[in-house]
């Protein structure tokens, strides 16, 4: 689950590290009479949006007269925004933050993530700041640090230290500082965060520290142990496929292709999706259905995969372990009859209870297109919707 | 000959009592898996399947002697169901819930480590011994006796891969499914280890997805130690990055942790990888012949 800027910023105030502060609008008018009570000449508006690159999208300004507020404003909030991180459509902006813009000495970079090869905790820091990490990684490699933290004991003073120097913050600035990534790592761990990005951190003239921009990723599987984002997850606008998916129990998440992909388990769903691509063909979408999903689960996918107008075929690849045959081969007889599928229909089944499964698809009035193999279901499917054409 | 289990497994089902702890005791009781014992904190004296069910771990090892244990328990406990069963002196200790946090995983690995323990998962179909012993989810029949070591991040799809060798009459030695978590207890290497050293395993089977780098540290690892023939699929060529396929494990962060990548590392090292999920029992086929 991805936090929001605003969201973030919250978070991040109430652990003593600097934030800009500021208020979140929906409309001009809001903005405005914000601006008046922020009281500063200089201000930034920022779009909220869940993808990095805002800067360079125009998706951040500085405004400086109550007139560049209004019309920056109702500019951008219904607008959608395009950066490197959010696909040639953009993202629809519904909300931005409105903030005193902040005089940046140096701006710098700090992250903290998950190490999967050494299982550890690891703060990632660069003295170049404000650019895109990615881009600092392939030109300059040598200018990004990584500190390993062991989990269980913990941040210790000398690595934030260590740390400190490394982004050349020294002198009355080393306390500052080392404080500073003590108090982001207790955010990390208390909150289960699979990311903390901020990018930039910076440093004011009179030698303040700032996160003036914040990226908090949290660990979907930690969510039942934080009342506050089930909350903010609850009141989330987000009316999306992927998003009703979740609701239900399944993972979806939608693709360029024509041909919908129906499958149990993530690794076999996305092989379903490569060996599409492989024969000539693209996949509209990755759907795993889950381990032993019931009759109204499969249903539900179906219309999912449905939601998409782009779908003019649907391959079924179930390999039933935990998940029975029968139990899809029921889903599709009742997603036939409440979805009104009129597209192909290529089924392979295999594992737990397939002559079931079989007999109770064995009906000329369902037009279900039979596969005994991946590779014969790809290039059914294929075909099918190719001759459609 | 196979690695980690075999017919004298002894094992312990944590979380017995609950729904998939229920179901697949029968079905690995059916098997043939010696489980002696279930453990589920409140329920000690009752039975499943007509396996005694205990309230700790420590009572359970006490008075059965198993040195394996599996979890169903549901995922805000599972972390504390690895270290209890670990502390109890189990030495071999498969984990198949999914979801647990992986803050919790970074601190049960560090803790592992310390013991002589080893776990498998978490997020993971088990692990299984055509004909010997079966501790984990897997479909049984799909399996066969013989000499091919499979090892997977994922559940189905491995079973696709077995379902190939065993259509073929290609048997298998032991395969692991070392689960589809960023932190996991077994990695490829320590598998790859193993079958190496197993003198009944010809060949090796390694299923891998985007996200991570573990292939890449596998193919450094073949290159140098694996001299059995190994045959390799990795799915999510069609990812799109930045997205969570499925596995938490499973995802292209920062341009990191593509198919591509991982193909030319595993190539590079001697690795057949096949680009088709449906032409990994043919591939194997050849390898062996």
């Amino acid at each position: 689950m991805k936090l929001y800027e605003y969201q973030a910023q919250k978070i991040l105030h109430k652990y003593n590290v600097n934030v800009t502060g500021g208020e979140v609008v929906t409309g001009a008018e809001e903005a405005a009479k914000v601006y008046n009570q922020l009281g500063a000449k200089r201000c930034v508006i920022k779009a909220q949006i869940l993808a990095g690159g805002r800067g360079k999208g125009g998706g951040v300004k500085i405004v400086e007269t109550l007139d560049e507020v209004k019309e920056y404003t109702s500019e951008i909030i219904g607008s959608r925004l395009v950066t490197v991180q959010t696909g040639k459509e953009g993202i629809e902006v519904n909300k931005v933050l409105i903030a005193e813009a902040i005089d940046i000495k140096k701006e710098l970079y700090l992250a903290i993530s998950i190490d999967r090869s050494t299982s550890k905790i690891t703060i990632i820091s660069s003295t170049e700041g404000g650019t895109e990490i990615e881009e600092v990684a392939s030109k300059t490699p040598q200018k990004i640090l990584k500190e390993q933290i062991d989990p269980v004991l913990g941040i210790q003073d000398s690595q934030a230290h260590q740390i400190a120097l490394n982004l050349n913050l020294t002198g009355p600035l080393l306390t500052k500082a080392s404080n500073l990534l003590k108090n982001l790592f207790k955010v990390f761990v208390e909150n289960d965060c699979s990311l903390l990005e901020i990018n930039p951190l910076i440093l004011t003239p009179d030698e303040e520290i700032f996160a003036l921009d914040i990226k908090m990723d949290i660990d979907d599987n930690a969510l039942f142990r934080h009342k506050k984002f089930q909350e903010i997850d609850n009141l989330s606008e987000d009316k999306s496929a992927e998003k009703m998916a979740s609701e239900a129990g399944l993972s979806y998440i939608g693709l360029e292709g024509n041909i919908g992909c129906l499958v149990n388990g993530a690794g076999l769903a996305m092989a379903t999706m490569d060996i599409i691509k492989l024969h000539g063909g693209s996949p509209a979408n990755f759907l795993d259905v889950g381990g032993d999903a019931p009759v109204e689960r499969v249903t539900t996918a179906f219309e999912i995969i449905f939601t998409d107008s782009k779908v003019e075929g649907v391959l079924v690849n179930i390999f039933g372990g935990i998940m029975k045959c029968d139990v899809i081969a029921e889903g599709i007889i009742h997603a036939i009859e409440k979805v009104n599928i009129k597209v192909p229909l290529v089924v392979r089944l295999e594992g737990t209870n397939v002559e079931i499964a079989r007999e109770i698809l064995d009906n000329p009035d369902l037009h279900i297109i039979f596969a005994d193999s991946m590779k014969d279901a790809s290039e059914k499917i294929i075909k099918a919707v190719n001759d459609r054409k | 000959m196979s690695i980690l289990i075999n017919k004298d497994t002894k094992v312990i089902c944590q979380g017995i009592t609950g729904k998939s702890g229920r179901f697949h005791t029968e079905h690995m009781l059916e098997y043939g898996t010696k489980i002696l014992a279930g453990v589920t904190p409140g329920k000690g004296g009752s039975r499943v399947c007509d396996v005694p069910v205990f309230d700790s771990m420590k009572e359970a090892v006490e008075e059965t002697g198993c040195d394996t244990s599996i979890i169903y328990v549901p995922a805000p406990f599972a972390a504390d169901a690895i270290i209890e069963a670990a502390e109890a002196g189990i030495k071999l200790i498969i984990c198949i819930t999914e979801g647990i946090p992986t803050i919790d995983m970074l601190r049960v690995k560090a803790y592992i480590n310390t013991k002589t323990a080893r776990l498998i998962g978490p997020n993971c179909p088990g692990i299984i011994t055509p004909g010997e012993s079966k501790i984990g989810i897997m479909p049984g029949y799909i399996h066969a006796p013989g000499a091919v070591g499979v090892v997977s991040r994922s559940g189905t799809l491995t079973y696709e891969a077995v379902w190939q060798l065993t259509q073929r009459n290609i048997g298998q030695s032991t395969c692991i499914g070392i689960g589809g978590d960023p932190v996991i207890g077994t990695t490829f290497i320590d598998t790859l280890k193993l079958f190496q050293e197993d003198s009944n395993t010809e060949a090796i089977v390694m299923i891998g997805e985007i996200g991570g780098s573990a292939e890449e540290e596998a193919a450094e690892f073949i290159s140098q130690k694996v001299t059995k023939p190994v045959v390799s699929f990795i799915a999510g060529l069609t990812a799109p990055a930045g997205k969570r396929m499925g596995h938490a494990g499973a995802i292209i962060a920062g341009g990191k942790g593509t198919v591509a990548e991982k193909v030319s590392c595993l190539r590079n090292a001697g690795v057949t990888v096949v680009d088709s999920p449906a032409d990994i029992g043919e591939a194997v086929e050849k390898v062996i012949s």
